[in-house]
């Protein structure tokens, strides 16, 4: 029977801390030195504060000046959308092809050696770590402003992404039915076929899919450097302050980011 | 073998995914011509293209090796740290908006109106490009790093607030109940019985959002919102590519550098 | 027909699986190959096909010589021997149609493979076989829809479409069910009667490897330490095959002494 006395005595502990003292003093020094960097980080960038007093003013400003959105430059638009589907198209459908043999090189069932799973692994993060407006500066001083650089400046760009995916995706393969499809006579190339492709294909329709999704949005934004779509009716635009316009752009291109997010999500799930 | 071909059927066609077979052939015509139309849409010329490919090579060598004068240099650093900075505020000030985002738009806290306008944030703030938010920023606070703070801190509320959301739409309401069922008040609840359940995770989407935004510092100042960004462009238009490749390799670095941290602080932590 | 001589098998590991085995398959007879896991059944019937690269000795499929083949007439070698996996390894994504059309892959060109343009001599033939493995009217679903039996008469047909001289089979029931176990041995049996070929049947139940056999092989530690027909294998066979020569009963004798020793 237990007695009452261990629920009121002194002795059994009255005190208790989440923490020992220890711990809370780590934890004291990780939030100050958060804090620390903040407020460093915030001091050492200059801001001019009658900017941010200001800003609240300024954003309801510009929100005033763009109701309502121009309707009438609508069907001005539909030229550059148009364009900016088509740059996502082409750009992902390119990228898929460079995309293959890299993917096939950064896995590592199928790389050939070392050095080319090296070199896949390589081309996987740096296409990766460089940012598509950069890709787009890029190839605007190789091929002249207009589509085609924003076209590359997406394939190059979704290289890394695609292939590091697709990769993954084969070096999940079961090995068994590949070993069977060799068992009964099958050349390389057929045991590719029967054996490889069917157990990749789903991965691939999702991450082509997805990766399009991606570069929807992408392909908004590359014109701000000459590459083509709707960018550069946007920044043409904030520069005239046709703040209706530039409105009737930010809903268009709303639709379709929202669009292509429902396509991509909708064939996803479709092969899953 | 006890086969007679002639008596059994040998035709056979694979079924197809689509309603039947003219409507893939439909469904892949269509894919076909939109991409062709595409293509003759953006005008390619070969010819062009080949030029191209020859400025390549020379761009190419006119990048090799990365250089920069002392001043360029000090330009740089100055630059890569104020991206450093920003990607921090952003992060802190996006993390910070977006909590209370995060439980509007959770189906099993808000209640209906509050959860469609918390979806709706999340929607808008999602969509744009930080490319474009930053774009409108800079005309609403001017030139400078605080527009690039400001684009950053908006799109991590859409990333933060919509994964946060899911986060807390899939807690353990028996949690809730048990602090509720002590009499615990609203604030409460949320003390005791959510806040436990998420915070590893929010732990988690901060480190790989700072990540994120680390990267996406890099390149606002392509508009004006602040950060190494500026440089580089200045660089392209002046024709430097010496410093331009510089800079990109050192944009790459960082980045890399984010990415592997990162992953490396959120396996510590998880 | 197949005839094995002195094979080894040595894995990067310094595992030495196979211990320079000799073995003869031939006529319509059924042999299975029984013994502990890890005897070396499944590498001696993977090495036969060169899934599993042998280190020495020679394998013979009638005239054919199969370890020293170059990869084309390893590819028309293979034709002749068909295969039956332990688990089932069909394409899952696949049609059942597709998944026994491929044991045709070795007599096309890759271009019809590449468009499934199948000869429809070929077709006919799997319909037909498809019918005697009991799968009518299954050709068009997904192999993955299938139960797990269904899948292993799948994977029977594939082995039984290529026209085979023999038929490997790895432990074809280890991943079903008792009941179903029997149906496909029967089956299999049933269908290598009637086309009139050898099995070598790689089984680790040693009851349906005595029912269905006409011969057994015994494997120990990469050796062949027993072989002879199925009722031959009597209590003593089991125990060289399986303890090493120890009689169930000493082995059990020596387990208590030594526990015994233990506890002093």
């Amino acid at each position: 029977m237990a007695s009452k006395s261990e629920f009121s005595g002194a002795d059994s502990g009255a005190e208790w801390e989440r923490f020992d003292t220890r711990q809370r003093l780590i934890r004291y020094f990780l939030t100050l030195g958060v804090l620390v960097i903040l407020a460093a980080a915030w001091r050492s960038m200059d801001i001019n504060y009658g900017y941010v007093a200001s800003a609240p003013n300024e954003v309801m400003d510009l929100l005033t000046r763009m109701y309502p959105p121009n309707v009438i430059y609508t069907s001005e638009i539909v030229g550059p959308l148009l364009e900016t589907i088509n740059i996502s198209i082409l750009g992902t459908a390119l990228a898929i092809v460079m995309a293959l043999p890299v993917a096939f090189l950064s896995a590592s069932n199928t790389t050939p050696n070392r050095w080319t799973y090296l070199f896949g692994k390589f081309i996987v993060s740096f296409t990766r770590s460089v940012n598509v407006i950069i890709w787009a500066l890029i190839f605007v001083v190789l091929f002249g402003p207009g589509a085609l650089a924003g076209v590359l400046a997406i394939a190059v760009r979704s290289v890394g992404f695609t292939a590091k995916l697709l990769g993954e995706a084969i070096e999940e393969i079961d090995r068994g039915p590949v070993e069977a499809i060799s068992a009964t006579g099958a050349s390389t190339f057929q045991m590719f076929i029967y054996g490889i492709i069917p157990q990749i294909k789903p991965a691939f329709i999702s991450v082509a899919t997805f990766r399009w999704d991606i570069n929807v949005r992408a392909s908004t934004i590359i014109g701000f450097v000459g590459a083509g779509g709707i960018g550069v009716a946007l920044q043409t635009n904030i520069n005239y302050f046709k703040w209706d316009a530039v409105l009737t752009i930010l809903i268009a291109i709303l639709g379709i980011v929202l669009v292509s997010e429902g396509i991509s999500a909708y064939l996803r799930g479709k092969v899953s | 073998m006890a086969t007679q071909p002639g008596s059994v059927d040998g035709n056979w066609e694979r079924p197809t995914a689509f309603y039947n077979r003219t409507t893939k052939y439909v469904v892949y015509a269509l894919i076909t011509g939109f991409v062709l139309y595409s293509f003759w849409n953006i005008r390619v010329s070969p010819d062009r293209f080949l030029r191209g490919l020859g400025g390549g090579v020379t761009l190419v060598s006119n990048m090799l090796p990365p250089a920069a004068t002392p001043m360029q240099f000090d330009l740089m650093v100055q630059g890569i740290v104020e991206s450093i900075l920003m990607s921090i505020i952003a992060t802190t000030l996006g993390i910070v908006v977006s909590a209370p985002v995060a439980f509007m738009a959770a189906n099993n806290l808000a209640p209906r109106p509050i959860y469609l306008v918390g979806r709706s944030i999340i929607a808008v703030t999602r969509s744009f490009h930080e490319l474009i938010v930053a774009i409108v920023m800079v005309k609403a606070v001017g030139f400078g790093p605080l527009a690039g703070v400001l684009a950053l801190a908006f799109k991590t509320v859409g990333f933060f607030a919509k994964l946060l959301s899911e986060e807390i739409e899939d807690i353990d309401t028996g949690q809730m109940d048990a602090i509720e069922a002590v009499g615990g008040s609203r604030m409460q609840v949320y003390l005791y019985s959510v806040l436990p359940q998420i915070i590893p995770r929010i732990i988690g989407l901060s480190i790989y959002r700072l990540d994120i935004n680390l990267r996406h510092s890099t390149v606002v100042g392509i508009v004006g919102a602040g950060g190494i960004g500026i440089t580089l462009l200045n660089s392209f238009q002046k024709y430097d590519y010496q410093y331009s490749s510089l800079i990109i390799l050192v944009i790459v670095g960082i980045v890399m550098i984010g990415e592997a941290a990162s992953a490396y602080a959120r396996r510590r932590v998880q | 027909m197949l005839h094995v001589k002195d094979v080894e098998k040595v894995y990067d590991s310094g595992d030495r699986a196979l211990k320079g085995l000799s073995m003869d398959v031939s006529g319509n007879e059924i042999v299975s190959i029984i013994g502990p896991s890890g005897a070396g059944k499944s590498t001696l019937i993977r090495c036969i096909n060169r899934l599993t690269e042998p280190t020495a000795g020679e394998i013979w499929l009638d005239d054919t010589e199969i370890t020293g083949l170059s990869g084309s007439q390893l590819r028309e070698t293979r034709r002749d021997m068909g295969m039956i996996h332990q688990e089932f390894n069909l394409v899952e994504r696949l049609t059942v149609m597709e998944n026994v059309l491929s044991g045709r892959l070795g007599y096309m060109s890759t271009w019809d493979a590449f468009r499934r343009n199948f000869d429809s001599e070929d077709i006919a033939t799997a319909r037909e076989v498809l019918r005697r493995v009991g799968l009518e009217g299954v050709e068009n679903d997904r192999a993955d829809e299938l139960s797990g039996g269904q899948r292993q008469r799948v994977g029977i047909a594939r082995a039984v479409i290529q026209r085979p001289k023999i038929l490997l089979v790895d432990e074809p029931t280890s991943a079903l069910d008792p009941e179903t176990s029997v149906e496909v041995m029967d089956l299999l049996t049933e269908i290598a009667r009637e086309d009139d070929i050898p099995v070598l049947i790689n089984i680790h139940e040693v009851d349906l490897a005595t029912e269905y056999a006409d011969r057994v092989v015994g494997l120990s530690d990469g050796e062949l330490v027993f072989e002879g027909a199925a009722d031959e294998l009597d209590e003593r066979a089991q125990d060289i095959i399986y303890r090493g020569g120890e009689s169930r009963a000493e082995r059990d004798a020596a387990k208590a002494e030594r526990t015994q020793h233990a506890g002093e």
